[in-house]
């Protein structure tokens, strides 16, 4: 028996070399393919994609709720430990935002008798559908999350999704069961900004770190650290007036924007719903191409 | 003709056990956990499940399967496929190749290697992405993600080496 056993390895092994090599060989051809036709096909790249995220989706679900409890105890305890300290600054901010809220009650009539006189057309007001973060895809090469929703009235590709602080990304994907996020770090994000208090139009660039670069903007214009970052609508894709961040530094370098919104905070999310119809609809080739990160300005 | 259906059975399940961790691995690398700065330098622990296993115990990780989880990686973090799938096959032929090296040394020899794939490994990463993005991407949260990898690697070791004597010892 274990003569036999040797023979038979004497003689498979080399065989067996041989067919591991080839099948090596074959997946790494396989690897390539797969790259270029990424390259070539994005929308078919989506689609499998899209596939495989719906068919993980529901165990992501259940893996991040016990993440998401023990994140929410250790959030408890230690909200116990300053919860003297935060009433006092709560109070505080209470006052302060009473006197607030006389003054925009006193715009808001303002601006009510100004629309009446102006004929002004509103602005169309956003639904919005909250979802769990159910995957941080981790590691420096990609910037997205996952979404325990699916295909329904309210989400769709291109869609921005917020937190209370500002803008997190927008939606590059949608599946039956779970939708992708591209947050605004990721490498292919360009998001058309305006500097809120200059107006001066500018993109907003990820680059798969956790600051963003403000590009293209027009020359002579003055961009300084502290300068409020919001969406500017341009393109039609994202409403206009989304918080995005503050500018951090204006050098020869570029100049680099600190986000709202950080990356390891998110648990829920909003996605809005403006009916807004822009550039980025995944049914147009041209969106197709803005979806490949080769946006332009 | 019954038990040896159920040991069979059993032996299968545990012949998978080292694909299946692989894959629970690549599922926990995109956990939201929700601690400050992780996200960007997660330890890249399906590269240490398939660098162990490969140097451990090929024949329960087949080149397939390396080619799978790191196309299932691929898909599920974002980044253009083929990327992980490429860059895991080369880091397991790179394995087997030397593997009269590493198997069965000491666990200082095993990390040393570990320290050396694991480099070749995000490198190769690096260049592709910056080529299917036609950009050069910022390597210092890589750099941080392979250090924090080196750091995570004896830990995942010694939990791989404590289930191989529970339940592959014998298969």
């Amino acid at each position: 028996m274990k003569e036999r056993s040797r023979f038979t390895h004497r003689v498979s092994a080399p065989i067996r070399g041989l067919g591991h090599r080839f099948a090596f060989l074959a997946l790494v051809v396989a690897a390539f393919a797969l790259m270029l036709v990424g390259k070539a096909d994005v929308a078919m790249m989506e689609r499998f994609r899209t596939q495989v995220t719906d068919a993980v989706a529901p165990i992501l679900d259940i893996m991040s709720r016990p993440v998401a409890t023990a994140n929410e105890v250790v959030a408890e305890v230690r909200v116990l430990g300053v919860i003297a300290a935060e009433n006092r600054s709560l109070r505080l901010d209470k006052e302060r935002l009473l006197h607030w809220q006389v003054i925009a009650r006193k715009l808001e009539a303002e601006n009510k008798a100004l629309r009446a006189q102006l004929n002004y057309t509103p602005a169309p007001e956003a639904s919005y559908v909250t979802a769990r973060v159910i995957a941080d895809t981790g590691g420096a090469f990609a910037h997205s999350l996952l979404l325990n929703v699916g295909v329904q009235p309210g989400i769709a590709k291109g869609q921005a999704v917020v937190t209370g602080d500002g803008l997190v990304g927008r939606i590059a994907g949608v599946g039956d069961r779970s939708t992708r996020i591209l947050l605004i770090t990721d490498l292919n994000s360009r998001i058309p900004v305006l500097i809120e208090t200059t107006r001066t139009r500018a993109i907003l660039a990820g680059n798969n770190t956790n600051r963003l670069r403000l590009i293209h903007l027009p020359p002579g214009s003055s961009v300084s650290p502290g300068d409020r970052v919001v969406t500017s609508g341009h393109g039609g894709a994202f409403p206009v007036g989304l918080p995005v961040g503050l500018v951090e530094s204006v050098s020869d370098a570029g100049i680099s924007v600190k986000p709202f919104v950080t990356r390891d905070r998110l648990e829920y999310v909003r996605v809005l719903d403006y009916g807004l119809k822009g550039i980025i609809d995944g049914s147009h080739p041209t969106g197709e191409t803005m979806e490949g990160g080769k946006a332009q300005p | 003709m019954k038990p040896v259906f159920w040991s069979r059975l059993d032996l299968t399940a545990r012949r998978f056990t080292p694909i299946g961790l692989t894959v629970l691995l690549v599922l926990l690398n995109i956990m939201p956990l929700q601690v400050p700065g992780l996200a960007q330098v997660m330890p890249l622990l399906p590269l240490m499940s398939i660098y162990l296993w490969a140097v451990h115990q090929p024949d329960l990780m087949p080149v397939y399967a390396v080619f799978l989880v790191g196309i299932l990686q691929d898909t599920l973090s974002g980044v253009p496929l083929g990327v992980y799938g490429l860059t895991y096959l080369i880091v397991y032929a790179t394995v087997l190749w030397q593997r009269r090296f590493l198997a069965g040394k000491s666990f200082v020899v095993i990390w040393v290697g570990f320290t050396v794939v694991a480099a070749g490994a995000v490198i190769i990463g690096w260049i592709l992405i910056s080529s299917l993005h036609s950009t050069f991407i910022e390597p210092g949260a890589m750099a941080f993600q392979y250090l924090i990898s080196l750091g995570v690697f004896p830990l995942l070791a010694w939990f791989f080496m404590r289930w191989q004597r529970a339940f592959l010892d014998h298969v």
